[in-house]
């Protein structure tokens, strides 16, 4: 499955060659202009083709993202979708309300995050450690902000408000609280933080 | 050296208003600066100055520079367009000063009261207590003064359009070729082969700058409204009784805010930087605008689509409806490409057909214009995408690759195109000192903008948020100090280009053209040159 970090590599990539294209194409017309030459003949049917080209491009990019990229269809169909692990989280006065002191999940397993505001607009994202985003979305109070996502690599991961929320919301940020472990390593981190939040309980 | 007295009114008025727009551009850069400095070295500011700072940059930057060039220039062009008088040379003066007003009480309201909801202002942050009321009602009045200055300028530009000068020519065609209506009707014409092509009444520059401020009317409706709830809820909380944010859904007014702010960006400023395109191309080539029809035609398409195209902001919320975001998120706004492409095309176009040109700074900064816009639009189609905006939305990549190339390179550069072109007939024929500085100017601005923007992309490429600090994190420090060496170029070429004018002009000059100095002070001043 396709990842968002590969995404991001493949953009950049993307995004270079782009940008010499247009600066090259720039450059040989600024160089041209000054120069005499024979009349563009065949203008008219070089306009169609370019409308062509736009029209193309700007359909063409969200069918291959559509096909491509699996998290546009889990958001499609997110209310339908059965998420192994559910995680409700509320967000008030600048800080996160989480459930658990850590957010275990396992690779593979689609998991829904579920976030309320109780006063202002917010964001939710998720970061891996070099400080890449694995996704995000708004958190706007009075309305349901749910997403459901697949992690496919394991690690520990950050969460961040991601929308502005006042000059004091840039503090909203947990550490390596999401962690996404193997299958094998679920189990047993599993089981040690239903000890300790039974512990927890007790006292 | 610039002689006033030898300037008549309307250029005296556009004068006024380029003046006024520099040196808020300049107040915008600097803002610009210090928070790239800031985000080197997080211990420069506190959040609250920082995020004050980050609020007024873009208002003064919009409407204290952008807005005021762009006003000022078509108080001058649309009159000597259709050789008509202005309609009312009054109200063209009372509105760069209900701007420059409107300007500094919202730029004193996060200098001095902190008022930091910045330019999104989403819902309940203004009216939750964040703020202190006399934050909020400063920002609110300023803001108001602002939209009505806009309202003037909008009903001084349609009737000086419209208004018949005791001729009895008939309204509908003269509205109908306003909106573009008769460039479809000609391709419609020639492609069924039904009748003569007929030549359009209005000038197409005139069509879009009226297309353009269609948009600009109801944008400020829609800010101004706002303004007006955020002044009432000051209001209250002044006299100690602080309203319920409750009565309004955040989603819903995220949705009206945005229609209204989305006009400025995908409405107003694409409509009018087409319109100072073609404008140019046609001054520059001395040639008749390449396939002006589509070019009237495209301009009504952008109309439907600038009024349709607000859900591209609310894609990453959850309870956006789905098929409002794939219609208006995706659809509608894939339409920009094709819009802007054409305008693209037939500006390049138009200009290729009267080669050889020389290289003049208008034609070189129209050329980086259309540069900025052919880097910025594109990186705005990407973000428009349900998979694209889940990584992308509030990272640097929108605000750098997308906004500030537009605003900065594209709208930035066409401006200048502007101001180049019309330097010699706003001031009779004054002559630029230096040609030296004006290359600097282009070749550091070009470079400068485009870097940064595409800098501040490649942060948001790897994750880097918008409207966040990250104290005692470097992960995104060598992308910054990258972005800040750009910035300064930005704010050389600035320099170069002052110094450029201010010693063509005479400081003298520039002040005379808002007060007539004393007869004893100009002696003083010539003699002392
Ligand atoms: C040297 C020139 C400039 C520099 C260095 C600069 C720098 C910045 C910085 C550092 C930010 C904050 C980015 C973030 O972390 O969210 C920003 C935001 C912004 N700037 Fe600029 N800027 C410049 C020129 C301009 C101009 C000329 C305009 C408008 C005409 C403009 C419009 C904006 C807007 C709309 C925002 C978004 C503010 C927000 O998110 O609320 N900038 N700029």
């Amino acid at each position: 499955m396709i990842e968002s970090s590969q995404v991001m590599g493949l953009m950049k990539v993307v995004y270079v060659i782009y940008l010499l294209i247009v600066f090259s194409l720039m450059g040989m017309y600024a160089m041209k202009i000054t120069k005499t030459g024979s009349e563009f003949q065949k203008a008219n049917i070089f306009f169609y083709g370019w409308v062509g080209l736009l029209v193309c491009t700007g359909v063409g990019v969200h069918i291959l993202t559509f096909n491509k990229i699996p998290w546009v269809k889990w958001d499609i169909n997110r209310a339908a979708i059965n998420a192994e692990r559910e995680f409700n989280i509320t967000i008030a006065d600048y800080k996160f309300k989480l459930p658990e002191e850590r957010l275990l999940i396992k690779k593979g397993d689609m998991v829904r995050f579920d976030i309320a505001s109780e006063d202002h607009t917010y964001g939710f994202g998720v970061f891996r450690e070099d400080g890449s985003m694995v996704f995000q979305m708004q958190v706007v109070p009075g309305s349901r902000n749910d997403i459901v996502w697949k992690f496919e690599s394991p690690g520990a991961y950050s969460i961040r408000s991601t929308e502005y929320s006042g000059p004091k919301g840039s503090a909203l940020l947990v550490k390596n609280v999401v962690f996404v472990a193997t299958e094998k390593e679920f189990a047993r981190l599993d089981k040690e933080l239903r000890q300790k939040q039974d512990i927890y309980k007790r006292r | 050296m610039l002689q006033v007295s030898g300037l008549n009114q309307l250029q005296r008025l556009a004068l006024r208003f380029a003046v006024i727009s520099l040196l808020f551009y300049g107040l915008t850069i600097l803002e610009g600066m210090i928070m790239r400095a800031h985000q080197i070295n997080f211990n420069m500011l506190d959040a609250d100055h920082y995020f004050a700072m980050m609020g007024a940059h873009p208002m003064v930057g919009i409407f204290g520079s952008s807005f005021m060039l762009v006003f000022g220039a078509f108080y001058f062009l649309v009159p000597n367009l259709m050789n008509k008088e202005i309609y009312s040379q009054r109200l063209a003066e009372l509105t760069w000063i209900l701007m420059t007003a409107g300007v500094g009480l919202v730029w004193l309201s996060g200098f001095v009261f902190r008022y930091a909801a910045l330019y999104t202002n989403y819902w309940p942050l203004p009216v939750s207590g964040e703020f202190s009321p006399m934050a909020l009602g400063t920002f609110a009045v300023g803001n108001i003064i602002i939209m009505t200055g806009v309202f003037v300028f909008c009903y001084n530009i349609f009737a000086t359009i419209f208004h018949r000068q005791g001729e009895q020519k008939p309204m509908a065609p003269m509205l109908a070729s306003a909106f573009g209506i008769d460039g479809f009707i000609n391709i419609y014409r020639r492609v069924m082969r039904k009748g003569v092509e007929k030549e359009p009444i209005m000038p197409l520059p005139i069509v879009a700058i009226f297309r353009g401020t269609v948009d600009t009317v109801l944008d400020a409706l829609v800010l101004g409204g706002i303004s007006v709830v955020f002044l009432f809820h000051a209001f209250y909380s002044f006299m100690g009784t602080s309203l319920s944010a409750g009565w309004f859904d955040a989603l819903l007014y995220k949705n009206i805010y945005w229609w209204g702010l989305d006009l400025i960006a995908d409405g107003l400023v694409l409509i009018y930087v087409a319109g100072t395109w073609y404008l140019l191309a046609t001054i520059i080539s001395g040639k008749k605008l390449f396939m002006q029809n589509i070019a009237r035609a495209a301009l009504l398409v952008e109309l439907i689509v600038s009024w349709n195209v607000w859900g591209h902001h609310l894609l990453s919320d959850q309870s956006q409806p789905m098929w409002m975001k794939i219609l208006s998120g995706e659809m509608v706004t894939a339409f920009e490409l094709i819009t802007m492409g054409i305008a693209v095309f037939v500006t390049l176009m138009t200009l290729w057909q009267a080669r050889p040109l020389p290289m003049t700074p208008a034609l070189k900064f129209l050329l980086g214009g259309v540069l900025g816009f052919s880097l910025g639009v594109p990186a705005g189609i990407i973000q428009a995408d349900l998979g694209m905006n889940r990584i992308l939305h509030n990272t640097q990549w929108v605000i750098g690759a997308h906004a500030h190339m537009q605003l900065l390179v594209g709208l930035g550069m066409t401006l200048y195109a502007a101001v180049y072109a019309l330097f010699p007939m706003l001031t009779n024929d004054v002559k630029l000192k230096s040609n030296a500085l004006t290359n600097f100017h282009f070749w550091a601005h070009l470079i400068g903008g485009i870097g940064m923007s595409a800098v501040m992309g490649f942060a948001g490429m790897d994750g880097m948020l918008r409207r966040t600090v990250y104290p005692g994190d470097t992960t995104f420090q060598s992308e910054m100090i990258a972005a800040a060496f750009f910035g300064s170029l930005i704010v050389a070429a600035y320099l170069a280009m002052m110094y450029n004018i201010i010693s063509s002009i005479g400081v003298k000059g520039l002040v005379e053209v808002f007060v007539k100095l004393p007869e004893k002070m100009k002696q003083r001043e010539s003699t002392a040159l």
